[in-house]
Protein backbone atom coordinates (compact mmCIF):
# COMPACT_ATOMS: atom_id res chain seq x y z
CA UNK A 1 0.00 0.00 0.00
CA UNK A 2 1.20 3.82 -0.37
CA UNK A 3 1.52 4.24 3.41
CA UNK A 4 3.50 6.31 4.87
CA UNK A 5 5.48 4.15 5.19
CA UNK A 6 6.99 4.00 1.82
CA UNK A 7 9.90 6.55 2.31
CA UNK A 8 12.33 6.18 -0.37
CA UNK A 9 12.76 9.22 -2.37
CA UNK A 10 10.54 11.55 0.26
CA UNK A 11 11.27 15.13 1.06
CA UNK A 12 11.71 17.35 3.93
CA UNK A 13 11.89 15.67 6.58
CA UNK A 14 15.39 17.40 7.82
CA UNK A 15 18.42 16.10 8.03
CA UNK A 16 19.41 13.10 9.70
CA UNK A 17 20.71 13.48 13.40
CA UNK A 18 23.15 10.61 15.06
CA UNK A 19 22.49 10.71 18.74
CA UNK A 20 25.81 10.81 20.51
CA UNK A 21 26.23 8.25 22.96
CA UNK A 22 22.87 6.59 21.98
CA UNK A 23 21.24 4.86 24.59
CA UNK A 24 19.66 1.09 23.44
CA UNK A 25 16.32 2.27 24.78
CA UNK A 26 15.42 5.73 25.44
CA UNK A 27 12.81 4.96 28.06
CA UNK A 28 12.09 1.68 29.81
CA UNK A 29 8.56 1.07 28.05
CA UNK A 30 10.41 1.11 24.79
CA UNK A 31 11.67 -2.27 26.33
CA UNK A 32 8.65 -3.85 27.18
CA UNK A 33 6.91 -2.76 24.21
CA UNK A 34 9.71 -4.51 22.27
CA UNK A 35 9.88 -7.39 24.20
CA UNK A 36 5.99 -7.57 24.24
CA UNK A 37 5.90 -7.39 20.15
CA UNK A 38 8.04 -10.48 20.16
CA UNK A 39 6.62 -12.62 23.02
CA UNK A 40 2.82 -11.90 21.12
CA UNK A 41 4.44 -12.86 17.83
CA UNK A 42 5.58 -16.03 19.15
CA UNK A 43 2.23 -17.33 19.86
CA UNK A 44 2.11 -18.49 16.24
CA UNK A 45 -1.09 -16.26 15.55
CA UNK A 46 0.30 -13.62 12.53
CA UNK A 47 3.22 -13.56 10.41
CA UNK A 48 5.99 -10.45 10.39
CA UNK A 49 4.70 -9.81 7.31
CA UNK A 50 1.21 -9.24 8.86
CA UNK A 51 2.69 -6.71 11.89
CA UNK A 52 4.89 -4.67 8.85
CA UNK A 53 1.27 -4.18 7.23
CA UNK A 54 -0.53 -3.35 10.69
CA UNK A 55 1.99 -0.64 11.49
CA UNK A 56 2.07 0.81 7.74
CA UNK A 57 -1.52 0.78 8.10
CA UNK A 58 -1.43 3.55 10.92
CA UNK A 59 -3.20 6.91 9.61
CA UNK A 60 -0.11 8.91 7.59
CA UNK A 61 0.00 11.43 10.22
CA UNK A 62 0.18 9.10 13.17
CA UNK A 63 2.59 6.81 11.55
CA UNK A 64 5.23 10.01 10.74
CA UNK A 65 4.30 11.62 14.31
CA UNK A 66 5.06 8.11 16.49
CA UNK A 67 8.42 7.06 17.45
CA UNK A 68 9.43 3.37 15.74
CA UNK A 69 8.59 1.79 19.61
CA UNK A 70 5.08 3.44 19.75
CA UNK A 71 4.53 2.39 15.99
CA UNK A 72 5.25 -1.04 17.06
CA UNK A 73 2.75 -0.88 20.10
CA UNK A 74 -0.01 0.89 17.94
CA UNK A 75 0.26 -2.16 15.50
CA UNK A 76 0.86 -5.06 18.54
CA UNK A 77 -2.93 -3.64 19.81
CA UNK A 78 -4.38 -3.60 16.51
CA UNK A 79 -2.79 -7.64 15.93
CA UNK A 80 -4.07 -8.84 19.03
CA UNK A 81 -7.60 -6.87 18.79
CA UNK A 82 -7.83 -8.48 15.29
CA UNK A 83 -6.85 -12.11 16.38
CA UNK A 84 -9.71 -11.86 19.12
CA UNK A 85 -6.36 -12.05 22.07
CA UNK A 86 -7.66 -9.35 23.62
CA UNK A 87 -10.83 -6.32 23.60
CA UNK A 88 -11.29 -2.83 23.11
CA UNK A 89 -12.92 -2.61 26.46
CA UNK A 90 -9.78 -4.20 28.01
CA UNK A 91 -6.77 -1.98 26.58
CA UNK A 92 -9.45 1.35 27.43
CA UNK A 93 -9.41 0.09 31.01
CA UNK A 94 -5.87 -1.38 31.46
CA UNK A 95 -7.58 -4.78 32.58
CA UNK A 96 -8.09 -8.58 31.41
CA UNK A 97 -11.92 -8.92 31.71
CA UNK A 98 -12.76 -11.07 28.88
CA UNK A 99 -12.21 -15.04 29.24
CA UNK A 100 -8.88 -15.57 27.24
CA UNK A 101 -8.54 -17.11 24.11
CA UNK A 102 -5.64 -19.92 24.65
CA UNK A 103 -2.62 -19.43 21.68
CA UNK A 104 -1.30 -21.94 19.85
CA UNK A 105 2.14 -21.28 22.00
CA UNK A 106 3.32 -19.36 24.68
CA UNK A 107 7.15 -18.12 24.48
CA UNK A 108 8.41 -19.66 28.17
CA UNK A 109 11.80 -18.01 29.51
CA UNK A 110 13.81 -21.17 29.08
CA UNK A 111 12.62 -21.20 25.46
CA UNK A 112 14.03 -17.55 24.68
CA UNK A 113 17.47 -17.88 23.57
CA UNK A 114 16.32 -21.08 21.58
CA UNK A 115 13.92 -18.72 19.63
CA UNK A 116 15.95 -16.12 18.91
CA UNK A 117 18.87 -17.98 17.87
CA UNK A 118 16.71 -19.82 15.26
CA UNK A 119 14.30 -16.52 14.02
CA UNK A 120 12.52 -16.85 11.28
CA UNK A 121 13.51 -18.04 8.39
CA UNK A 122 11.62 -17.32 5.14
CA UNK A 123 13.65 -19.66 2.05
CA UNK A 124 11.15 -22.73 1.28
CA UNK A 125 11.48 -25.40 -1.39
CA UNK A 126 10.26 -24.34 -4.62
CA UNK A 127 9.90 -26.79 -7.62
CA UNK A 128 11.31 -25.79 -10.93
CA UNK A 129 13.80 -23.30 -11.91
CA UNK A 130 13.85 -19.23 -11.48
CA UNK A 131 13.17 -17.54 -14.35
CA UNK A 132 15.60 -14.89 -14.55
CA UNK A 133 19.71 -15.23 -14.22
CA UNK A 134 22.32 -12.98 -12.80
CA UNK A 135 23.04 -10.04 -15.21
CA UNK A 136 19.37 -10.38 -17.02
CA UNK A 137 17.80 -6.91 -17.16
CA UNK A 138 14.42 -6.74 -15.95
CA UNK A 139 11.34 -4.17 -15.14
CA UNK A 140 9.28 -3.53 -12.39
CA UNK A 141 6.19 -3.83 -12.65
CA UNK A 142 3.77 -0.72 -11.98
CA UNK A 143 1.49 -1.47 -9.35
CA UNK A 144 -0.50 0.04 -6.63
CA UNK A 145 -1.80 -2.24 -4.34
CA UNK A 146 -4.72 -1.45 -1.69
CA UNK A 147 -2.70 -4.10 0.81
CA UNK A 148 0.69 -4.67 1.62
CA UNK A 149 4.01 -5.06 -0.68
CA UNK A 150 7.52 -5.08 -0.34
CA UNK A 151 7.77 -3.20 -4.01
CA UNK A 152 8.24 0.28 -2.78
CA UNK A 153 7.29 3.24 -5.21
CA UNK A 154 10.36 4.62 -6.05
CA UNK A 155 11.25 1.67 -7.84
CA UNK A 156 8.24 0.40 -9.62
CA UNK A 157 8.16 0.31 -13.61
CA UNK A 158 12.12 0.89 -13.23
CA UNK A 159 14.69 -1.09 -15.20
CA UNK A 160 17.53 -3.10 -13.54
CA UNK A 161 19.95 -6.10 -13.56
CA UNK A 162 19.31 -9.20 -11.52
CA UNK A 163 22.95 -8.81 -9.41
CA UNK A 164 21.62 -11.42 -6.60
CA UNK A 165 19.49 -14.63 -6.42
CA UNK A 166 18.05 -15.83 -2.92
CA UNK A 167 16.31 -18.84 -3.72
CA UNK A 168 12.42 -18.99 -3.29
CA UNK A 169 11.37 -17.25 -0.13
CA UNK A 170 7.84 -16.39 1.32
CA UNK A 171 5.68 -13.91 -0.36
CA UNK A 172 4.38 -10.78 1.58
CA UNK A 173 2.03 -9.73 -0.48
CA UNK A 174 0.07 -12.87 -0.15
CA UNK A 175 1.26 -13.89 3.63
CA UNK A 176 0.73 -10.67 5.08
CA UNK A 177 -3.37 -10.85 4.49
CA UNK A 178 -3.58 -14.95 5.19
CA UNK A 179 -2.80 -15.79 1.70
CA UNK A 180 -0.43 -18.25 2.54
CA UNK A 181 3.07 -18.25 1.92
CA UNK A 182 2.91 -18.66 -1.56
CA UNK A 183 6.80 -18.99 -1.84
CA UNK A 184 8.68 -16.87 -5.14
CA UNK A 185 11.49 -16.81 -6.42
CA UNK A 186 13.71 -13.85 -5.01
CA UNK A 187 16.38 -11.55 -6.33
CA UNK A 188 18.64 -8.63 -5.58
CA UNK A 189 17.71 -6.28 -8.73
CA UNK A 190 20.43 -2.94 -8.83
CA UNK A 191 19.03 0.37 -10.96
CA UNK A 192 21.39 3.38 -11.78
CA UNK A 193 20.60 6.10 -9.98
CA UNK A 194 19.62 8.04 -12.62
CA UNK A 195 16.78 5.33 -13.94
CA UNK A 196 15.50 5.88 -10.80
CA UNK A 197 15.76 9.56 -10.06
CA UNK A 198 16.51 11.01 -13.47
CA UNK A 199 19.05 12.22 -15.62
CA UNK A 200 20.62 15.11 -12.87
CA UNK A 201 21.47 11.92 -10.24
CA UNK A 202 24.39 10.79 -9.58
CA UNK A 203 26.26 9.09 -12.18
CA UNK A 204 28.00 6.89 -9.75
CA UNK A 205 25.15 5.75 -7.49
CA UNK A 206 23.48 2.96 -8.10
CA UNK A 207 20.25 1.19 -5.88
CA UNK A 208 19.25 -2.31 -4.87
CA UNK A 209 16.00 -4.03 -3.80
CA UNK A 210 15.31 -7.28 -2.59
CA UNK A 211 12.33 -8.39 -5.65
CA UNK A 212 9.91 -11.16 -5.68
CA UNK A 213 10.18 -12.69 -9.33
CA UNK A 214 6.74 -11.95 -9.57
CA UNK A 215 7.64 -8.46 -9.13
CA UNK A 216 9.67 -8.75 -12.21
CA UNK A 217 9.05 -8.85 -16.26
CA UNK A 218 11.77 -9.49 -18.54
CA UNK A 219 13.19 -6.44 -20.40
CA UNK A 220 14.51 -6.32 -23.96
CA UNK A 221 18.32 -5.39 -24.11
CA UNK B 1 2.68 5.68 26.23
CA UNK B 2 4.93 4.36 29.41
CA UNK B 3 0.87 3.37 30.81
CA UNK B 4 -0.51 2.16 27.46
CA UNK B 5 2.29 -0.28 27.25
CA UNK B 6 2.01 -1.30 31.17
CA UNK B 7 -1.44 -2.00 30.59
CA UNK B 8 -0.85 -4.38 27.75
CA UNK B 9 1.91 -6.10 29.64
CA UNK B 10 -1.31 -6.47 32.45
CA UNK B 11 -3.58 -7.35 29.94
CA UNK B 12 -1.29 -10.40 28.56
CA UNK B 13 0.39 -11.73 31.28
CA UNK B 14 -3.36 -11.97 33.11
CA UNK B 15 -4.52 -13.84 30.21
CA UNK B 16 -1.89 -15.95 30.25
CA UNK B 17 -0.41 -15.03 26.63
CA UNK B 18 2.63 -13.68 27.31
CA UNK B 19 5.46 -15.25 30.02
CA UNK B 20 7.05 -11.76 31.97
CA UNK B 21 10.02 -13.77 32.68
CA UNK B 22 10.27 -14.39 28.76
CA UNK B 23 9.85 -10.60 28.21
CA UNK B 24 13.06 -9.92 30.59
CA UNK B 25 14.72 -12.75 28.63
CA UNK B 26 14.51 -11.14 25.37
CA UNK B 27 15.50 -8.14 26.51
CA UNK B 28 18.74 -9.05 28.38
CA UNK B 29 19.62 -11.08 25.12
CA UNK B 30 19.11 -7.81 23.41
CA UNK B 31 20.83 -5.73 26.54
CA UNK B 32 23.84 -8.23 26.94
CA UNK B 33 24.48 -10.67 24.18
CA UNK B 34 23.61 -9.72 20.81
CA UNK B 35 25.04 -6.07 19.56
CA UNK B 36 27.80 -4.80 17.12
CA UNK B 37 30.28 -6.16 18.89
CA UNK B 38 29.38 -9.78 16.93
CA UNK B 39 29.32 -7.47 13.63
CA UNK B 40 33.14 -6.23 14.45
CA UNK B 41 34.02 -9.79 14.91
CA UNK B 42 33.32 -10.85 11.40
CA UNK B 43 34.66 -8.08 10.08
CA UNK B 44 37.75 -8.73 12.20
CA UNK B 45 38.54 -12.45 11.19
CA UNK B 46 37.36 -11.52 7.12
CA UNK B 47 40.41 -8.96 7.81
CA UNK B 48 43.04 -10.80 8.91
CA UNK B 49 42.07 -14.43 7.13
CA UNK B 50 41.34 -14.62 3.81
CA UNK B 51 39.99 -17.81 3.67
CA UNK B 52 37.32 -16.79 5.66
CA UNK B 53 36.70 -14.06 4.12
CA UNK B 54 36.10 -16.03 0.54
CA UNK B 55 34.05 -17.99 2.66
CA UNK B 56 31.53 -14.54 4.00
CA UNK B 57 31.50 -13.32 0.58
CA UNK B 58 30.48 -17.19 -0.84
CA UNK B 59 27.49 -17.98 1.98
CA UNK B 60 27.16 -15.24 4.21
CA UNK B 61 24.96 -16.97 6.38
CA UNK B 62 27.06 -19.68 7.16
CA UNK B 63 30.31 -18.07 7.46
CA UNK B 64 28.51 -15.58 10.08
CA UNK B 65 26.79 -18.74 12.32
CA UNK B 66 30.72 -20.20 12.29
CA UNK B 67 31.24 -17.22 15.30
CA UNK B 68 27.78 -18.74 16.88
CA UNK B 69 25.79 -15.33 15.30
CA UNK B 70 22.08 -16.65 14.13
CA UNK B 71 18.92 -16.24 14.12
CA UNK B 72 16.06 -13.37 14.30
CA UNK B 73 16.84 -10.32 11.75
CA UNK B 74 19.86 -12.33 10.71
CA UNK B 75 18.70 -15.65 8.97
CA UNK B 76 19.80 -14.88 5.60
CA UNK B 77 22.83 -12.39 5.32
CA UNK B 78 24.75 -11.09 2.50
CA UNK B 79 28.29 -9.39 3.14
CA UNK B 80 29.14 -6.37 0.89
CA UNK B 81 32.34 -5.55 0.82
CA UNK B 82 33.64 -1.67 0.59
CA UNK B 83 36.90 -1.39 -1.61
CA UNK B 84 38.60 1.89 -3.44
CA UNK B 85 35.66 2.21 -6.24
CA UNK B 86 32.74 0.83 -4.20
CA UNK B 87 30.74 2.30 -0.56
CA UNK B 88 27.95 0.34 0.25
CA UNK B 89 25.48 1.80 2.21
CA UNK B 90 21.99 -0.10 3.75
CA UNK B 91 18.49 1.19 4.54
CA UNK B 92 15.36 -0.38 5.02
CA UNK B 93 12.62 2.32 3.31
CA UNK B 94 9.73 0.89 4.27
CA UNK B 95 10.45 -0.07 7.92
CA UNK B 96 13.56 -0.76 9.54
CA UNK B 97 14.93 -4.13 8.95
CA UNK B 98 18.78 -4.29 10.27
CA UNK B 99 21.05 -7.02 10.92
CA UNK B 100 20.48 -7.87 14.68
CA UNK B 101 22.21 -11.08 14.78
CA UNK B 102 25.55 -9.14 13.87
CA UNK B 103 24.60 -5.42 14.86
CA UNK B 104 22.00 -5.44 17.67
CA UNK B 105 18.88 -3.06 17.60
CA UNK B 106 18.89 -0.38 15.14
CA UNK B 107 19.57 3.31 16.66
CA UNK B 108 16.78 5.39 15.96
CA UNK B 109 18.27 7.26 13.09
CA UNK B 110 18.42 4.36 11.21
CA UNK B 111 14.71 3.67 11.53
CA UNK B 112 13.53 8.08 10.88
CA UNK B 113 12.07 9.24 8.03
CA UNK B 114 15.19 11.79 7.28
CA UNK B 115 17.17 8.82 6.49
CA UNK B 116 14.66 6.18 5.43
CA UNK B 117 13.62 8.67 2.57
CA UNK B 118 16.90 10.68 1.31
CA UNK B 119 19.50 7.01 1.88
CA UNK B 120 18.29 6.08 -1.66
CA UNK B 121 17.86 9.92 -3.20
CA UNK B 122 20.51 11.86 -2.06
CA UNK B 123 23.26 8.79 -0.30
CA UNK B 124 26.33 11.60 -0.61
CA UNK B 125 24.21 14.34 1.08
CA UNK B 126 23.28 11.87 3.88
CA UNK B 127 26.69 10.31 4.61
CA UNK B 128 28.05 13.82 4.96
CA UNK B 129 26.11 14.45 7.66
CA UNK B 130 27.74 11.58 9.53
CA UNK B 131 31.01 13.60 8.30
CA UNK B 132 31.95 10.82 5.72
CA UNK B 133 32.33 12.99 2.02
CA UNK B 134 33.59 10.43 -0.25
CA UNK B 135 35.41 11.41 -3.54
CA UNK B 136 32.90 11.83 -6.57
CA UNK B 137 34.39 8.98 -8.35
CA UNK B 138 33.52 6.50 -5.70
CA UNK B 139 30.68 4.64 -6.91
CA UNK B 140 27.78 4.56 -3.81
CA UNK B 141 25.58 1.71 -3.66
CA UNK B 142 22.83 1.01 -1.98
CA UNK B 143 21.02 -1.93 -0.63
CA UNK B 144 17.56 -1.07 0.22
CA UNK B 145 16.00 -4.23 2.51
CA UNK B 146 12.86 -5.09 1.32
CA UNK B 147 13.21 -8.49 1.62
CA UNK B 148 14.51 -10.99 4.38
CA UNK B 149 17.45 -10.76 3.33
CA UNK B 150 19.78 -8.53 5.90
CA UNK B 151 23.04 -6.66 4.88
CA UNK B 152 26.49 -6.51 6.08
CA UNK B 153 29.15 -3.93 5.01
CA UNK B 154 32.31 -5.06 5.59
CA UNK B 155 34.35 -1.88 5.18
CA UNK B 156 38.03 -1.18 3.95
CA UNK B 157 40.94 -2.37 6.52
CA UNK B 158 42.76 0.69 7.47
CA UNK B 159 46.09 0.46 6.31
CA UNK B 160 49.04 0.20 8.58
CA UNK B 161 47.37 -2.44 10.45
CA UNK B 162 49.29 -5.99 9.28
CA UNK B 163 49.51 -8.51 11.39
CA UNK B 164 47.57 -6.62 14.00
CA UNK B 165 45.38 -9.71 16.00
CA UNK B 166 41.72 -10.02 15.10
CA UNK B 167 40.78 -8.68 18.63
CA UNK B 168 42.55 -5.54 18.07
CA UNK B 169 41.02 -5.24 14.56
CA UNK B 170 38.06 -5.69 15.81
CA UNK B 171 38.21 -2.64 18.14
CA UNK B 172 38.73 -0.23 14.90
CA UNK B 173 35.07 -1.53 13.40
CA UNK B 174 31.76 0.68 14.71
CA UNK B 175 28.33 0.00 14.44
CA UNK B 176 28.01 2.65 11.24
CA UNK B 177 30.73 1.02 9.62
CA UNK B 178 29.02 -2.01 9.03
CA UNK B 179 25.87 -0.20 7.81
CA UNK B 180 27.94 2.17 5.22
CA UNK B 181 27.38 5.60 7.31
CA UNK B 182 30.71 5.06 8.51
CA UNK B 183 34.14 4.14 7.90
CA UNK B 184 36.61 1.96 9.89
CA UNK B 185 38.75 3.58 12.62
CA UNK B 186 42.28 4.88 12.25
CA UNK B 187 44.14 4.75 14.94
CA UNK B 188 45.40 7.57 16.47
CA UNK B 189 49.22 6.45 16.32
CA UNK B 190 48.63 5.46 12.46
CA UNK B 191 46.72 9.19 11.73
CA UNK B 192 49.62 10.71 13.62
CA UNK B 193 52.44 8.72 11.61
CA UNK B 194 53.72 7.20 14.68
CA UNK B 195 55.54 3.67 14.15
CA UNK B 196 53.78 1.19 16.04
CA UNK B 197 55.76 -0.55 18.56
Amino acid sequence: MNGAQDLGGQMGFGPVAPERDEPLFHAAWEKRALALTLAAGAMGHWSIDESRHARESLHPVDYLSSSYYEIWTKALEALLLRHGFVAREELASGQASVAPTMPRRVLAAAMVPAALARGGPTQRDKAGAPRFAVGDRVRTILIHPQGHTRLPRYARGKSGVIELRHGAHVFPDSNAHGGGESPDWLYTVRFEARELWGREADPHSAVSIDAWESYLVAEPT
Amino acid sequence: MEARVKALETILVDKGLVDPAALDAIIDTYETKIGPRNGARVVAKAWADPAYAARLKADATAAIAELGFTGRQGEHMVAVFNDAETHHLVVCTLCSCYPWSVLGLPPVWYKSAPYRSRAVLDPRGVLAEFGLVLDPAVQVRIWDSTAEIRYLVIPQRPAGTEGWSEEALADLVTRDAMIGTGVALVPDSLRAGVALP
